[in-house]
């Protein structure tokens, strides 16, 4: 079941409301990651109204596309996602990180279904994503895989090996968003540890690349529209903002992982709302 | 309540610096939450921030080593035991200097849930030959331990608790390298016990609060603080078994590979014939806070004592 089709202005509404889940449901877990989930939100909207094969009524459909979320710690807004896309009431999104809840503090399939594949050590989603895309080769599948890295993760060794070893597989199924935002916790990636030249990096790893914004629901659209083409594997660098749409939380640091008190959460919450 | 014993090591590297020119800090991207931030600031020369890579951190550390520095570096526990074969040939294997702190060990790191919980490292780094492994209990324990660490030559494993942790030396402590020390026992010293309960890290506080609601209940419990997890204190086990009915062990590490399993091979190799009740984890772990956590995967006091009461026929 292909998401409906979502034109611009819905999902600019569409993304505003759920950034506030976002916000809400971290400010009632009382811990959780804001930045780098209010940084994804827009592309995972996109992807999933308006790419993503799924039914959430069967989450283990066998035809269906697989995401992985290889930084976990985004979850709240793949969980954001995921409910307003049918996979469980909204209401569940208050219970993120509370014990029993199927909403763990990184994507959990042991737990909550719909989730492909449990993350929250940085650098092993997408060796597990070639490997599905692989297995969708083999079997002659036309389903296709997602990956989404942070551009702090891209430091990890095991994400080299990855990048390598897709081309070799021609494995044109599979496209990796990496979530370019500059931040992770002890600093901006560029001070960090620095990455750059990401897109030329790719390139030279045999993988078609796009660079765009992350937050232009065109460029997004564009970009996955151009992955679906693709014979080879491909790659969208998206520019992002990490605590995009809180003003107070843009591109600092220590938004990384804090949850906003009630007090902030309000403060969030109206000024997104007013955006 | 007092410190987390991550918050005693930061400390305690701030302090000896001075004395340690050759001391050097690595970091992953969590300098924040393993607090060596202060030493970071003071001594930036000194300081070696590797972002989002352990593995490159554990290599350049042991580099580091075989010159003659002596590199501490800290992650999570999980995210260095991920590292394993690299621990193993770059620092152990080649006996280097290297000084892995893992923080927030086990359940008690909470809502993050388990891909952030090391509960496992224990049991591979208790594998690797010229290993030492220190699960101090408290802050001062915490601050004797680093001391030693650096002292000392060789690879050493420190394991700490994202939690805050009860003082449970007295003023006079001393820190000894492979003793299991008694923390409580109740006074005057019985002949016998109901049982002696083996405590390392998160839980020890859970163990002290069990045998001290045993007491009133008619039953006496001793607790130790196996501060030291490689090498063992074999002799502690020995004489424990000598007057307790059974042996209690508790850590917030699965029950396979850690205090549990260490414990049990002193007594299977000494013949010692004693019951030992081993409570830890059994699974992953999930996300909760972590005494919810400590609840349920039968770590808090009321599972200590229980452990120390249950029909083991
Ligand atoms: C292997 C591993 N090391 C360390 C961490 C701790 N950690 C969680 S999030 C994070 C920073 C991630 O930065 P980035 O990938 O850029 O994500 P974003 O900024 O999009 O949130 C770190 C170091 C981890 N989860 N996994």
């Amino acid at each position: 079941m292909p998401a409906a089709t979502v034109a611009a202005q819905d999902l600019k509404t569409l993304t505003k409301q759920m950034r506030v889940d976002i916000i809400r449901m971290i400010e009632a877990a009382g811990s959780g990651h804001p930045g780098g989930s209010l940084s994804i939100i827009d592309t995972l909207a996109v992807l999933y109204t308006k790419f993503l094969k799924f039914d959430p009524a069967n989450p283990s459909w066998e035809d269906r596309d697989r995401v992985i979320l290889s930084k976990g710690h985004a979850c709240p807004a793949l969980y954001t996602v995921m409910a307003y896309m049918g996979y469980f009431p909204r209401e569940q999104l208050m219970t993120l990180r509370k014990l029993g809840s199927p909403l763990q503090g990184h994507p959990d399939r042991r737990f909550l279904p719909g989730i492909e594949a449990s993350t929250g050590s940085l650098g092993q989603g997408l060796s597990i994503a070639i490997g599905m895309a692989v297995a969708a080769k083999m079997d002659a599948k036309d389903w296709r895989t997602y990956c989404i890295l942070g551009d702090g993760e891209l430091q990890e060794g095991q994400v080299w090996e990855a990048l390598m070893s897709a081309p070799k597989f021609g494995v044109g199924g599979l496209t990796v968003i990496v979530d370019h935002n500059n931040g992770q916790i002890d600093g901006p990636v560029s001070e960090i540890m620095p990455i750059e030249s990401v897109v030329e990096k790719l390139s030279s790893f045999g993988w078609s690349v796009a660079a765009i914004d992350g937050h232009d629901f065109a460029q997004i659209e564009g970009a996955l529209s151009a992955a679906k083409e693709s014979q080879r594997p491909f790659a969208i660098v998206a520019k992002t903002v990490k605590g995009k749409g809180v003003s107070f939380m843009e591109n600092v640091i220590d938004w990384h992982g804090r949850a906003p008190k009630k007090e902030e959460a309000d403060r969030a919450v109206a000024e997104i709302l007013r955006g | 309540m007092g410190k987390a014993t991550r918050e005693a090591f930061g400390e305690a590297l701030l302090e000896l610096a001075e004395a340690h020119p050759e001391l050097v800090v690595l970091d992953a991207d969590l300098s924040k939450s393993t607090m060596t931030q202060a030493f970071a600031k003071k001594y930036p020369k000194r300081h070696l921030e590797l972002g989002i890579a352990e593995q490159n951190m554990i290599g350049v550390a042991a580099g580091l080593a075989l010159c003659g520095k002596t590199p501490v570096l800290t992650s999570f526990a999980c995210f260095l035991i991920g590292r394993l074969e690299t621990i193993r040939v770059s620092a152990a294997y080649n006996d280097t200097n290297v000084k892995l702190v893992g923080t927030h060990a086990g359940l008690g790191i909470g809502e993050d849930g388990t891909s952030q919980m090391g509960l496992e490292d224990v049991g591979a780094m208790r594998s690797l030959p010229h290993m030492t492994i220190l699960q101090p209990a408290d802050a001062a324990e915490t601050r004797q331990a680093v001391e030693w660490m650096l002292a000392h030559k060789g690879p050493v494993y420190l394991r700490l608790t994202r939690q805050k942790m009860d003082d449970v030396h007295g003023p006079d402590y001393k820190f000894k390298l492979g003793r299991a020390d008694v923390i409580w026992e109740p006074s005057p010293k019985p002949k016998s016990f109901q049982a002696t309960v083996f405590a390392s890290g998160g839980p020890v506080p859970c163990a002290v609060a069990a045998a001290k609601d045993l007491l009133p209940r008619g039953f006496n419990v001793r607790v130790v603080n196996a501060g030291t997890l490689l090498p063992f204190d074999d002799d502690a086990v020995a004489r424990f078994a000598a007057d307790s009915a059974r042996l209690v062990t508790v850590e917030d590490h699965n029950v396979t590979g850690g205090l549990g399993s260490a414990v049990c091979e002193a007594a299977a190799q000494r013949g010692l014939g004693v019951r030992v009740v081993r409570l830890g984890a059994r699974d992953f772990g999930e996300s909760a806070t972590p005494s919810q956590l400590y609840d349920k995967y039968g770590l808090s006091a009321p599972h200590v004592a229980e452990a120390c009461l249950r029909n083991l026929d």
